[in-house]
């Protein structure tokens, strides 16, 4: 009896992975197809509601990529340290402390982030480099970069922490001093771990679309640093309420296009989480 | 068990019986479909609301396909009442439509409080959005780059801006928003910035410009010489009577009972 209602509950999941699983690439394929795959993925330009219409989401990919690039290139270094830090050199108190700022940061809803960003960040880039107006993919990839900070942390000081005891006994008992072991020791040991919280920190920040879309400017830009850009998720969540027609349908394609990216995401994380239990 | 169903049965029949019987008082019942303009979303929900409080057997739907959907659909009989946020054509009218204005929607052109500038021909403002003029000095202001705030496509604002000012897919946006909220935070962090707004949701960290030495009011609005302003139509059949429930509803929207609703929901009444 028990069982079978675990089994139904697990089955419940399940259920709603496939339905929208099947629901997207049933809605997102129309569209693909009345576009062309080709003009879809590459085309340059994006005017849905315009007489002639033309739905081209290279713009959107390519700023989804390099978003999510910035993020990392800026999240993964400050995360990674701060892991490092909290995991094998800071005192207790320090790490409670700083171990509770971190799970708070993980807490405040992204529409939070959005707003500081609007009203904080936008015109401090704008007054920072000099431009007409801050809303750029800068602006994002800072906001995006904050918001990712958590889960790299997070994973990766659990990584950090499974390192065997014995092996940086080891490595300060043959006198290395402990930076060196943690860096040479801990960190090398924990690898997987650390590549899976990365792996977390992308999937994040491609999925994020309140905070981006308050910030970026959301004009269907080809992406530059300083420019006006329009994420994937910020492509579907800005159109949606007032789309009809191949409109709407290629917004599902969209979701499509943003899913198997996600997929991705997620396989690649297996990869690495599979990978660290073997190890 | 049995006596419970038995009971249970009872109970239901007892309700069907009581619906029934509340169908057979004086009130009315029905379904008012409106279809068209996704601009007067809010103007024709708030209506709704209201109206369907005040008469429970009556349901009113809306659906938000356009105003040229919504004009087609009156002329084919799918709908009872069509909306529309632009006037009637000329052969639309031939062909039997009647428009009768439900309400003005006027848009303010808002700037940072710190811009000098505070009045703009049309014109200008056209020139403005399609690129034309860049630099506010061009137009009497600071020597700075103009930075095009608007809306998403698909906004009622939006289309309604860029159908007067005659600009529609020619806007050069630097930044696309999705709420009105948005626009106005955003114009008031930046000096340079220029965006447009229903004029019932300007507030006073924005400037909203002259247009033509006139300033945007519900009177400038409603004696038509503030420019950027449209009319919100409904459309009917000239010659073909509404249904009870049609009309009970169109009579309360155009009548002084609804201005109230129609101000707060943004739009500046007729009466």
């Amino acid at each position: 009896m028990m069982h079978s209602v675990f089994l139904v509950l697990g089955l419940v999941t399940v259920g709603f992975v496939l339905l929208i699983t099947v629901y997207l690439v049933l809605s997102g394929i129309p569209a693909i197809r009345e576009i062309g795959l080709f003009q879809f993925l590459f085309g340059k330009e994006w005017a849905s509601t315009a007489a002639e219409p033309s739905y081209g989401i290279a713009p959107f990919i390519l700023t989804s990529v390099y978003g999510t690039a910035g993020a990392i290139l800026i999240g993964v270094p400050v995360g990674f340290m701060t892991a490092v830090y909290l995991a094998k050199l800071a005192p207790k108190q320090i790490k409670t402390v700083m171990e509770s700022a971190v799970s708070l940061l993980a807490g405040i809803p992204s529409v939070v982030y959005g707003l500081v960003g609007m009203i904080v960040l936008v015109p401090a880039v704008r007054k920072l480099f000099h431009l007409p107006d801050g809303a750029s993919l800068l602006a994002a990839i800072i906001v995006l970069a904050i918001i990712i900070l958590p889960s790299i942390i997070k994973v990766s000081i659990t990584a950090l922490e499974a390192v065997p005891k014995e092996y940086e006994d080891a490595s300060l008992a043959l006198g290395a001093t402990p930076v060196e072991t943690c860096f040479r020791i801990s960190v090398p040991a924990a690898k997987s771990g650390i590549a899976a919280a990365i792996v977390l920190g992308v999937g994040r920040a491609i999925g994020e679309a309140m905070a981006v879309m308050m910030v970026a400017g959301n004009v269907a830009n080809m992406p530059s640093l300083f420019g006006s850009v329009r994420f994937l998720t910020t492509a579907i969540a800005s159109e949606m309420s007032y789309s009809a027609g191949l409109q709407r349908q290629a917004l599902f394609s969209i979701a499509l296009v943003l899913f198997l990216f996600i997929m991705l995401i997620n396989a690649a994380l297996n990869f690495f989480l599979k990978r660290d239990k073997e190890g | 068990m049995k006596a419970r169903k038995i009971v249970a049965l009872a109970l239901a029949a007892l309700c069907a019986v009581s619906m029934f019987a509340g169908c057979g008082k004086q009130e009315m019942t029905g379904t008012v479909t409106t279809d068209g303009s996704t601009s007067m979303e809010k103007v024709i929900g708030a209506l709704k609301e209201t109206f369907e409080a005040d008469n429970e057997g009556i349901t009113v739907t809306y659906n938000p396909t356009g105003s040229g959907s919504g004009i087609t659909a009156v002329a084919e009989g799918r709908c009872d009442i069509g909306l529309s946020s632009r006037d009637l054509k000329d052969e639309e009218i031939a062909a039997g439509l009647t428009g009768t204005v439900l309400a003005y929607d006027g848009i303010a052109i808002i700037v940072n409080p710190e811009n000098p500038v505070s009045d703009l021909t049309l014109k200008d403002i056209a020139k403005i959005y399609t690129g034309e003029i860049k630099n506010w000095n061009e137009v009497g202001g600071n020597d700075a780059e103009i930075v095009l705030i608007g809306r998403e496509a698909g906004s009622g604002t939006r289309d309604g801006f860029e159908s007067i000012t005659k600009t529609a897919e020619k806007c050069k946006y630097r930044q696309e928003l999705t709420s009105t909220g948005d626009v106005i935070t955003t114009v008031a962090g930046n000096p340079a910035a220029i965006g447009y707004a229903s004029l019932a949701s300007v507030k006073d960290s924005v400037k909203a410009l002259k247009v033509g030495g006139i300033a945007p009011s519900e009177t400038t609005i409603k004696d038509g010489s503030y420019l950027v302003q449209r009319n919100f139509v409904l459309v009917t059949k000239t010659d073909s009577k509404l249904s009870d429930a049609a009309q009970k509803f169109f009579d309360y929207i155009t009548s002084a009972d609804a201005s109230e609703v129609i101000k707060t929901a943004g739009a500046v009444p007729v009466k």
